[in-house]
Protein backbone atom coordinates (compact mmCIF):
# COMPACT_ATOMS: atom_id res chain seq x y z
CA UNK A 1 0.00 0.00 0.00
CA UNK A 2 1.54 3.21 -0.88
CA UNK A 3 1.79 5.91 1.67
CA UNK A 4 3.52 9.53 2.14
CA UNK A 5 3.79 11.47 4.38
CA UNK A 6 2.66 14.53 2.39
CA UNK A 7 0.18 16.27 4.31
CA UNK A 8 -3.43 17.65 3.42
CA UNK A 9 -1.58 21.10 4.67
CA UNK A 10 1.41 20.72 2.62
CA UNK A 11 -1.16 20.29 -0.29
CA UNK A 12 -2.74 23.12 0.53
CA UNK A 13 0.30 25.39 0.40
CA UNK A 14 1.21 23.41 -3.15
CA UNK A 15 -2.03 24.54 -3.99
CA UNK A 16 -1.57 28.11 -3.00
CA UNK A 17 1.70 28.10 -5.10
CA UNK A 18 -0.56 27.06 -8.19
CA UNK A 19 -2.51 29.89 -7.01
CA UNK A 20 0.72 32.19 -7.78
CA UNK A 21 1.86 30.58 -11.25
CA UNK A 22 -2.05 31.91 -12.05
CA UNK A 23 -1.96 34.93 -10.88
CA UNK A 24 1.23 35.56 -12.73
CA UNK A 25 0.69 34.03 -16.29
CA UNK A 26 -2.97 35.62 -16.21
CA UNK A 27 -1.44 39.18 -15.24
CA UNK A 28 1.43 38.16 -17.64
CA UNK A 29 -0.47 36.96 -21.02
CA UNK A 30 -2.92 40.21 -20.11
CA UNK A 31 -0.04 42.58 -20.54
CA UNK A 32 1.53 40.70 -23.33
CA UNK A 33 -1.72 40.65 -25.42
CA UNK A 34 -2.35 44.14 -24.50
CA UNK A 35 1.22 45.46 -25.56
CA UNK A 36 1.80 42.78 -28.37
CA UNK A 37 -1.60 43.59 -29.94
CA UNK A 38 -0.51 47.28 -30.10
CA UNK A 39 3.19 45.99 -31.30
CA UNK A 40 2.07 43.90 -33.68
CA UNK A 41 -0.33 45.98 -35.46
CA UNK A 42 2.55 48.75 -35.99
CA UNK A 43 5.12 46.85 -36.98
CA UNK A 44 2.22 44.88 -39.80
CA UNK A 45 0.99 48.38 -41.00
CA UNK A 46 3.48 51.35 -40.61
CA UNK A 47 6.65 52.27 -42.75
CA UNK A 48 10.09 49.79 -42.57
CA UNK A 49 11.43 52.86 -40.51
CA UNK A 50 8.98 52.12 -37.79
CA UNK A 51 8.73 48.69 -38.15
CA UNK A 52 12.45 47.75 -38.08
CA UNK A 53 13.24 49.31 -35.26
CA UNK A 54 10.43 48.30 -33.01
CA UNK A 55 11.27 44.92 -34.60
CA UNK A 56 14.80 44.97 -33.42
CA UNK A 57 13.55 46.24 -29.63
CA UNK A 58 11.34 43.17 -29.55
CA UNK A 59 14.36 40.79 -30.91
CA UNK A 60 15.77 41.52 -26.91
CA UNK A 61 13.11 40.03 -24.61
CA UNK A 62 12.86 37.10 -27.27
CA UNK A 63 16.55 36.44 -27.43
CA UNK A 64 17.55 36.90 -23.90
CA UNK A 65 17.09 34.05 -21.55
CA UNK A 66 14.46 35.11 -19.15
CA UNK A 67 16.15 34.33 -16.07
CA UNK A 68 18.85 36.77 -16.99
CA UNK A 69 15.87 39.50 -17.62
CA UNK A 70 14.21 38.73 -14.04
CA UNK A 71 16.95 39.04 -12.06
CA UNK A 72 18.39 42.44 -13.95
CA UNK A 73 15.24 44.01 -13.93
CA UNK A 74 14.57 42.75 -10.17
CA UNK A 75 17.98 44.40 -9.27
CA UNK A 76 17.65 47.34 -11.47
CA UNK A 77 14.59 48.72 -9.42
CA UNK A 78 16.16 48.95 -6.49
CA UNK A 79 18.85 51.00 -8.38
CA UNK A 80 16.61 53.49 -9.57
CA UNK A 81 14.42 53.53 -6.58
CA UNK A 82 11.12 51.69 -7.94
CA UNK A 83 9.29 50.30 -4.90
CA UNK A 84 7.38 47.37 -6.82
CA UNK A 85 7.54 43.88 -5.15
CA UNK A 86 8.72 40.79 -6.70
CA UNK A 87 5.50 39.87 -8.23
CA UNK A 88 4.97 42.94 -10.38
CA UNK A 89 8.46 42.53 -11.90
CA UNK A 90 7.79 39.23 -12.70
CA UNK A 91 4.33 40.20 -13.97
CA UNK A 92 6.10 43.02 -16.29
CA UNK A 93 8.93 41.27 -17.32
CA UNK A 94 6.63 38.02 -18.20
CA UNK A 95 4.37 40.82 -19.61
CA UNK A 96 6.86 42.30 -21.96
CA UNK A 97 8.38 38.76 -23.08
CA UNK A 98 5.11 37.76 -23.94
CA UNK A 99 4.39 40.81 -25.86
CA UNK A 100 7.63 40.10 -28.29
CA UNK A 101 6.19 37.04 -29.32
CA UNK A 102 2.55 38.35 -29.64
CA UNK A 103 3.43 41.34 -31.59
CA UNK A 104 4.97 38.25 -33.73
CA UNK A 105 1.66 36.73 -34.02
CA UNK A 106 -0.69 39.78 -34.31
CA UNK A 107 1.86 40.94 -37.41
CA UNK A 108 1.52 37.59 -38.97
CA UNK A 109 -2.29 37.33 -38.39
CA UNK A 110 -2.72 40.49 -40.30
CA UNK A 111 -0.28 39.63 -43.09
CA UNK A 112 -2.46 36.44 -43.86
CA UNK A 113 -5.18 38.28 -44.99
CA UNK A 114 -5.67 38.48 -48.41
CA UNK A 115 -5.25 42.36 -49.59
CA UNK A 116 -8.03 41.17 -52.17
CA UNK A 117 -10.32 40.76 -49.19
CA UNK A 118 -8.88 44.42 -47.82
CA UNK A 119 -9.19 46.31 -51.25
CA UNK A 120 -12.78 44.58 -51.57
CA UNK A 121 -14.14 46.34 -47.88
CA UNK A 122 -12.21 49.62 -49.12
CA UNK A 123 -14.17 49.83 -52.25
CA UNK A 124 -17.30 49.63 -50.44
CA UNK A 125 -16.51 52.63 -49.33
CA UNK A 126 -15.02 51.57 -45.69
CA UNK A 127 -12.31 53.73 -44.29
CA UNK A 128 -9.06 52.40 -42.80
CA UNK A 129 -10.25 51.77 -39.73
CA UNK A 130 -13.25 50.23 -40.26
CA UNK A 131 -11.56 47.59 -42.96
CA UNK A 132 -8.90 46.82 -39.45
CA UNK A 133 -11.98 46.60 -37.06
CA UNK A 134 -14.33 44.83 -39.42
CA UNK A 135 -12.38 42.64 -41.68
CA UNK A 136 -8.61 42.30 -40.66
CA UNK A 137 -8.88 41.71 -36.97
CA UNK A 138 -11.53 39.07 -37.06
CA UNK A 139 -10.12 37.60 -40.36
CA UNK A 140 -6.55 37.67 -37.95
CA UNK A 141 -7.98 36.52 -35.09
CA UNK A 142 -8.63 33.18 -36.51
CA UNK A 143 -4.64 32.58 -37.64
CA UNK A 144 -3.54 33.72 -34.23
CA UNK A 145 -5.75 31.49 -32.04
CA UNK A 146 -3.45 28.63 -31.66
CA UNK A 147 -0.20 30.36 -31.89
CA UNK A 148 -2.14 32.60 -28.55
CA UNK A 149 -2.86 29.46 -27.38
CA UNK A 150 0.76 27.96 -27.54
CA UNK A 151 2.11 31.28 -26.04
CA UNK A 152 -0.18 31.01 -23.00
CA UNK A 153 0.58 27.54 -22.53
CA UNK A 154 4.29 28.56 -22.45
CA UNK A 155 4.47 31.76 -20.42
CA UNK A 156 2.45 29.42 -17.47
CA UNK A 157 5.21 26.96 -17.72
CA UNK A 158 8.09 30.00 -17.80
CA UNK A 159 6.67 31.24 -14.66
CA UNK A 160 8.31 28.59 -13.13
CA UNK A 161 11.72 31.01 -13.81
CA UNK A 162 10.37 33.66 -10.78
CA UNK A 163 11.33 31.36 -7.86
CA UNK A 164 14.58 32.60 -8.73
CA UNK A 165 13.92 36.06 -7.72
CA UNK A 166 12.11 34.70 -4.37
CA UNK A 167 8.23 34.30 -5.14
CA UNK A 168 6.83 30.74 -4.10
CA UNK A 169 4.79 29.68 -7.09
CA UNK A 170 3.59 26.04 -7.54
CA UNK A 171 7.08 24.97 -8.53
CA UNK A 172 8.87 26.61 -5.20
CA UNK A 173 6.39 25.12 -2.82
CA UNK A 174 6.74 21.86 -4.24
CA UNK A 175 10.71 22.10 -3.81
CA UNK A 176 9.83 23.23 -0.29
CA UNK A 177 7.77 20.23 0.70
CA UNK A 178 10.19 18.29 -1.32
CA UNK A 179 13.01 19.02 0.46
CA UNK A 180 10.95 18.87 3.94
CA UNK A 181 9.65 15.05 3.09
CA UNK A 182 12.12 14.12 0.99
CA UNK A 183 9.84 12.58 -1.64
CA UNK A 184 10.95 13.82 -4.82
CA UNK A 185 9.31 11.73 -6.91
CA UNK A 186 5.60 11.81 -5.76
CA UNK A 187 5.84 15.79 -5.10
CA UNK A 188 6.80 16.41 -8.49
CA UNK A 189 4.44 14.46 -9.65
CA UNK A 190 1.53 16.00 -8.13
CA UNK A 191 2.78 19.39 -9.01
CA UNK A 192 2.73 18.37 -12.62
CA UNK A 193 -0.51 16.98 -12.75
CA UNK A 194 -1.45 20.55 -11.48
CA UNK A 195 0.20 22.46 -14.12
CA UNK A 196 -1.83 20.16 -16.95
CA UNK A 197 -4.90 20.48 -14.62
CA UNK A 198 -4.24 24.51 -15.48
CA UNK A 199 -3.02 24.04 -18.89
CA UNK A 200 -5.78 21.72 -20.45
CA UNK A 201 -8.55 23.95 -19.81
CA UNK A 202 -7.02 26.43 -21.74
CA UNK A 203 -5.88 24.49 -24.68
CA UNK A 204 -9.27 22.52 -24.95
CA UNK A 205 -11.13 26.15 -24.65
CA UNK A 206 -8.70 26.92 -28.20
CA UNK A 207 -9.51 24.06 -29.66
CA UNK A 208 -13.29 24.55 -29.13
CA UNK A 209 -13.06 28.14 -30.70
CA UNK A 210 -10.51 26.79 -33.74
CA UNK A 211 -13.25 24.14 -34.35
CA UNK A 212 -16.31 26.39 -34.40
CA UNK A 213 -14.38 28.63 -36.42
CA UNK A 214 -13.48 25.97 -39.29
CA UNK A 215 -17.35 25.22 -39.31
CA UNK A 216 -17.58 28.56 -40.99
CA UNK A 217 -14.38 28.88 -42.91
CA UNK B 1 -20.79 60.05 -66.05
CA UNK B 2 -17.58 58.38 -65.70
CA UNK B 3 -14.55 60.41 -67.68
CA UNK B 4 -11.34 59.00 -68.14
CA UNK B 5 -9.12 61.90 -69.86
CA UNK B 6 -5.75 60.45 -71.33
CA UNK B 7 -4.62 58.81 -67.72
CA UNK B 8 -1.19 57.26 -67.46
CA UNK B 9 -0.11 54.71 -64.70
CA UNK B 10 2.99 53.26 -63.97
CA UNK B 11 4.07 50.41 -61.00
CA UNK B 12 7.64 51.67 -60.38
CA UNK B 13 9.07 51.11 -64.38
CA UNK B 14 6.37 49.56 -66.19
CA UNK B 15 3.92 51.32 -67.52
CA UNK B 16 0.81 49.96 -67.60
CA UNK B 17 -1.54 52.45 -68.96
CA UNK B 18 -0.31 54.63 -71.47
CA UNK B 19 -2.89 57.19 -72.63
CA UNK B 20 -6.40 55.86 -71.90
CA UNK B 21 -9.38 57.91 -72.43
CA UNK B 22 -13.00 56.52 -71.93
CA UNK B 23 -16.05 58.11 -71.51
CA UNK B 24 -18.85 56.28 -70.33
CA UNK B 25 -22.42 58.20 -70.34
CA UNK B 26 -25.69 57.34 -67.38
CA UNK B 27 -27.16 54.24 -68.46
CA UNK B 28 -24.55 52.72 -70.67
CA UNK B 29 -22.82 49.01 -70.68
CA UNK B 30 -19.41 49.37 -71.81
CA UNK B 31 -17.32 46.21 -71.73
CA UNK B 32 -13.59 45.83 -71.80
CA UNK B 33 -12.01 43.06 -73.57
CA UNK B 34 -8.27 42.11 -74.22
CA UNK B 35 -5.18 40.14 -73.61
CA UNK B 36 -3.71 39.37 -70.11
CA UNK B 37 -1.46 42.25 -69.12
CA UNK B 38 -2.87 45.12 -70.86
CA UNK B 39 -3.96 46.90 -67.94
CA UNK B 40 -7.73 45.91 -67.75
CA UNK B 41 -7.77 45.84 -64.25
CA UNK B 42 -5.86 48.44 -63.54
CA UNK B 43 -7.39 50.62 -65.46
CA UNK B 44 -10.72 49.65 -63.03
CA UNK B 45 -9.06 50.14 -59.72
CA UNK B 46 -7.94 53.86 -60.83
CA UNK B 47 -11.53 54.53 -61.17
CA UNK B 48 -12.09 54.20 -57.80
CA UNK B 49 -9.52 55.51 -56.47
CA UNK B 50 -7.01 52.26 -55.27
CA UNK B 51 -4.48 52.97 -57.57
CA UNK B 52 -3.29 56.26 -58.16
CA UNK B 53 -2.33 57.88 -61.57
CA UNK B 54 0.82 59.08 -63.06
CA UNK B 55 -1.28 61.63 -65.46
CA UNK B 56 -4.32 62.56 -66.63
CA UNK B 57 -7.64 62.77 -64.20
CA UNK B 58 -10.43 60.63 -63.92
CA UNK B 59 -13.71 62.50 -62.68
CA UNK B 60 -17.12 60.48 -61.85
CA UNK B 61 -20.43 62.95 -61.80
CA UNK B 62 -17.92 65.69 -62.07
CA UNK B 63 -15.45 65.10 -58.86
CA UNK B 64 -11.74 64.70 -59.65
CA UNK B 65 -11.15 61.16 -58.25
CA UNK B 66 -7.84 61.79 -57.56
CA UNK B 67 -7.89 65.39 -56.34
CA UNK B 68 -5.98 65.81 -52.67
CA UNK B 69 -9.00 66.72 -51.44
CA UNK B 70 -11.55 63.87 -52.90
CA UNK B 71 -13.26 62.14 -49.85
CA UNK B 72 -12.39 58.80 -51.63
CA UNK B 73 -14.50 56.88 -49.22
CA UNK B 74 -17.87 58.89 -49.89
CA UNK B 75 -17.10 58.52 -53.60
CA UNK B 76 -16.62 54.98 -53.44
CA UNK B 77 -20.20 54.70 -52.14
CA UNK B 78 -21.60 55.17 -55.54
CA UNK B 79 -19.32 52.55 -57.02
CA UNK B 80 -20.10 49.17 -56.92
CA UNK B 81 -16.70 46.80 -57.88
CA UNK B 82 -17.05 43.44 -58.68
CA UNK B 83 -13.27 41.19 -58.60
CA UNK B 84 -12.01 37.98 -60.10
CA UNK B 85 -11.50 36.45 -56.94
CA UNK B 86 -15.06 36.69 -55.22
CA UNK B 87 -13.68 38.58 -51.58
CA UNK B 88 -16.34 37.42 -49.23
CA UNK B 89 -15.67 38.08 -45.90
CA UNK B 90 -15.32 34.80 -44.49
CA UNK B 91 -16.48 35.35 -40.84
CA UNK B 92 -19.57 36.84 -41.53
CA UNK B 93 -22.91 35.29 -42.81
CA UNK B 94 -23.94 35.96 -46.28
CA UNK B 95 -26.58 38.17 -44.95
CA UNK B 96 -23.80 39.88 -42.67
CA UNK B 97 -21.42 40.36 -45.58
CA UNK B 98 -24.10 42.54 -47.28
CA UNK B 99 -25.39 44.18 -44.45
CA UNK B 100 -22.16 45.24 -43.10
CA UNK B 101 -21.34 48.38 -45.24
CA UNK B 102 -24.77 49.85 -45.45
CA UNK B 103 -24.33 49.65 -41.49
CA UNK B 104 -20.82 51.05 -41.17
CA UNK B 105 -20.37 53.45 -44.42
CA UNK B 106 -23.58 54.63 -44.26
CA UNK B 107 -24.89 54.64 -40.82
CA UNK B 108 -28.25 52.40 -41.92
CA UNK B 109 -30.09 50.71 -39.24
CA UNK B 110 -30.09 47.16 -38.68
CA UNK B 111 -33.41 46.99 -39.79
CA UNK B 112 -33.18 49.02 -42.72
CA UNK B 113 -30.14 47.19 -43.88
CA UNK B 114 -31.27 44.01 -43.16
CA UNK B 115 -34.64 44.85 -45.36
CA UNK B 116 -32.23 45.66 -48.09
CA UNK B 117 -29.66 43.17 -47.90
CA UNK B 118 -32.61 40.40 -48.30
CA UNK B 119 -34.01 42.49 -51.24
CA UNK B 120 -30.42 42.34 -53.10
CA UNK B 121 -30.08 38.74 -52.35
CA UNK B 122 -33.22 37.51 -52.77
CA UNK B 123 -32.63 38.98 -56.85
CA UNK B 124 -29.35 37.67 -57.33
CA UNK B 125 -31.20 34.56 -56.15
CA UNK B 126 -30.03 33.60 -52.69
CA UNK B 127 -32.37 34.56 -50.67
CA UNK B 128 -32.28 30.94 -49.29
CA UNK B 129 -28.46 31.28 -48.28
CA UNK B 130 -28.93 33.98 -45.77
CA UNK B 131 -27.36 32.71 -42.61
CA UNK B 132 -24.90 30.48 -44.63
CA UNK B 133 -21.29 31.10 -44.23
CA UNK B 134 -19.64 32.23 -47.62
CA UNK B 135 -17.28 29.07 -47.43
CA UNK B 136 -20.41 26.95 -47.55
CA UNK B 137 -21.76 28.60 -51.36
CA UNK B 138 -20.42 27.45 -54.69
CA UNK B 139 -17.90 29.76 -56.54
CA UNK B 140 -21.05 31.50 -58.56
CA UNK B 141 -23.11 32.15 -55.20
CA UNK B 142 -20.24 33.59 -53.85
CA UNK B 143 -19.74 35.48 -56.64
CA UNK B 144 -23.48 36.64 -56.78
CA UNK B 145 -23.09 37.49 -53.04
CA UNK B 146 -20.36 39.73 -53.83
CA UNK B 147 -22.56 41.54 -56.45
CA UNK B 148 -25.33 41.83 -53.89
CA UNK B 149 -23.10 43.06 -51.66
CA UNK B 150 -21.79 46.07 -53.98
CA UNK B 151 -25.62 46.46 -54.79
CA UNK B 152 -26.44 46.85 -51.27
CA UNK B 153 -25.00 50.38 -51.66
CA UNK B 154 -27.08 51.64 -54.13
CA UNK B 155 -23.92 52.60 -56.30
CA UNK B 156 -24.60 54.87 -59.54
CA UNK B 157 -21.95 52.82 -61.49
CA UNK B 158 -21.21 49.38 -61.29
CA UNK B 159 -17.55 47.70 -62.32
CA UNK B 160 -16.89 44.32 -63.10
CA UNK B 161 -13.90 42.33 -63.28
CA UNK B 162 -13.51 39.10 -64.91
CA UNK B 163 -16.07 38.13 -62.50
CA UNK B 164 -16.41 34.62 -64.45
CA UNK B 165 -12.93 33.77 -65.18
CA UNK B 166 -12.85 31.65 -61.67
CA UNK B 167 -15.61 30.16 -61.82
CA UNK B 168 -16.42 26.53 -63.66
CA UNK B 169 -17.90 26.57 -66.47
CA UNK B 170 -21.71 25.38 -65.41
CA UNK B 171 -22.01 28.24 -62.96
CA UNK B 172 -20.51 30.92 -65.54
CA UNK B 173 -24.31 31.55 -66.75
CA UNK B 174 -25.79 31.92 -63.08
CA UNK B 175 -23.30 35.09 -62.60
CA UNK B 176 -23.77 36.41 -66.16
CA UNK B 177 -27.95 36.17 -65.89
CA UNK B 178 -27.23 38.56 -62.98
CA UNK B 179 -25.33 41.25 -65.11
CA UNK B 180 -27.67 40.89 -67.50
CA UNK B 181 -30.85 41.31 -65.07
CA UNK B 182 -28.65 44.75 -64.18
CA UNK B 183 -28.04 45.93 -67.41
CA UNK B 184 -32.13 45.82 -67.74
CA UNK B 185 -32.13 47.68 -65.46
CA UNK B 186 -30.42 50.31 -66.57
CA UNK B 187 -27.28 50.10 -64.45
CA UNK B 188 -23.99 51.78 -65.60
CA UNK B 189 -21.41 49.62 -66.16
CA UNK B 190 -18.12 48.92 -66.88
CA UNK B 191 -17.61 45.01 -67.62
CA UNK B 192 -14.05 43.64 -67.89
CA UNK B 193 -15.04 40.00 -69.61
CA UNK B 194 -13.40 37.28 -71.39
CA UNK B 195 -17.07 36.25 -72.57
CA UNK B 196 -16.44 37.45 -75.24
CA UNK B 197 -20.55 36.63 -76.92
CA UNK B 198 -21.68 37.60 -73.67
CA UNK B 199 -19.53 41.22 -74.29
CA UNK B 200 -21.55 41.32 -77.47
CA UNK B 201 -24.71 41.40 -76.52
CA UNK B 202 -25.26 43.22 -73.23
CA UNK B 203 -22.66 45.90 -74.16
CA UNK B 204 -23.53 49.50 -75.50
CA UNK B 205 -19.87 49.84 -77.03
CA UNK B 206 -16.99 47.28 -76.33
CA UNK B 207 -13.70 49.14 -75.87
CA UNK B 208 -10.36 46.37 -76.96
CA UNK B 209 -7.30 46.97 -74.91
CA UNK B 210 -3.92 46.32 -76.07
CA UNK B 211 -0.55 46.89 -74.36
CA UNK B 212 -1.60 49.79 -72.51
CA UNK B 213 -3.85 51.81 -74.43
CA UNK B 214 -7.78 51.38 -76.08
CA UNK B 215 -6.66 49.81 -79.57
CA UNK B 216 -10.59 50.00 -80.86
CA UNK B 217 -13.34 51.02 -79.53
CA UNK B 218 -17.24 50.52 -80.79
CA UNK B 219 -20.53 48.93 -81.29
CA UNK B 220 -20.47 45.38 -80.58
CA UNK B 221 -21.37 44.85 -84.40
CA UNK B 222 -18.41 47.10 -85.10
CA UNK B 223 -15.53 45.72 -83.02
CA UNK B 224 -16.22 41.69 -82.22
CA UNK B 225 -18.45 41.57 -85.36
CA UNK B 226 -16.23 44.27 -87.87
CA UNK B 227 -12.90 44.73 -85.91
CA UNK B 228 -10.44 46.88 -88.50
CA UNK B 229 -7.20 46.80 -86.11
CA UNK B 230 -5.39 43.56 -86.77
CA UNK B 231 -4.34 43.21 -83.32
CA UNK B 232 -8.00 42.92 -82.79
CA UNK B 233 -8.83 40.46 -84.91
CA UNK B 234 -5.85 38.19 -83.43
CA UNK B 235 -7.16 38.70 -80.57
CA UNK B 236 -10.64 37.41 -81.16
CA UNK B 237 -9.18 34.53 -82.92
CA UNK B 238 -7.56 33.09 -80.08
CA UNK B 239 -10.15 33.77 -77.27
CA UNK B 240 -13.15 32.25 -79.61
N1 LIG C 1 0.34 46.08 -57.83
C1 LIG C 1 1.11 45.89 -58.93
N2 LIG C 1 2.45 46.02 -58.86
C2 LIG C 1 3.23 45.85 -59.95
N3 LIG C 1 2.76 45.49 -61.16
C3 LIG C 1 1.43 45.32 -61.30
C4 LIG C 1 0.53 45.51 -60.19
N4 LIG C 1 -0.72 45.26 -60.62
C5 LIG C 1 -0.62 44.95 -61.93
N5 LIG C 1 0.66 44.98 -62.35
C6 LIG C 1 1.13 44.73 -63.71
O1 LIG C 1 0.46 45.60 -64.58
C7 LIG C 1 0.15 44.97 -65.81
C8 LIG C 1 -1.33 45.11 -66.09
O2 LIG C 1 -2.04 44.38 -65.12
P1 LIG C 1 -3.62 44.27 -65.12
O3 LIG C 1 -3.98 43.43 -63.95
O4 LIG C 1 -4.22 45.62 -65.19
O5 LIG C 1 -3.90 43.50 -66.48
P2 LIG C 1 -5.26 42.90 -67.00
O6 LIG C 1 -5.50 43.51 -68.33
O7 LIG C 1 -6.32 43.02 -65.99
O8 LIG C 1 -4.87 41.37 -67.21
P3 LIG C 1 -5.71 40.03 -66.89
O9 LIG C 1 -6.60 39.79 -68.07
O10 LIG C 1 -4.66 38.98 -66.78
O11 LIG C 1 -6.46 40.26 -65.62
C9 LIG C 1 0.63 43.52 -65.69
O12 LIG C 1 1.86 43.43 -66.35
C10 LIG C 1 0.79 43.33 -64.21
O13 LIG C 1 1.85 42.44 -63.96
MG1 LIG D 1 -7.30 41.71 -64.69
Amino acid sequence: MFSTSMSWHDLGFVLQGAGVTLAVTFWAILLGTVLGMLFGLIRAVSPWWIAAPLGVVLDVPRSVPLLIQLVIINSFKSIIGVNASPFVVSCVVLGIYASAYCSEIVRGGILAVPTTTRRAARSLGMTYWQDLKEIVFPMALRVMLPSWIGLTLGVMKDTALVLWIGIIELLRASQIIVTRIQEPLFVLTVAGLIYFAMSFPIARLGAWLEKRWQEND
Amino acid sequence: MIEIQDIHKSFGSLEVLKGVSLNVEKGEVVSVIGGSGSGKSTMLMCINGLEKIQRGRILVDGTDVHARNTDLNKLRRKIGIVFQQWNAFPHLTVLENVMLAPRKVLGRSRQDAEAVAVQRLTDVGLAEKLKVYPSKLSGGQQQRMAIARALAMEPDYMLFDEVTSALDPQLVGEVLDTLRMLSSKGMTMIVVTHEIAFAREVSDRVAFFHQGRIHEIGSPEHVIGNPQQPETIAFLKSVL
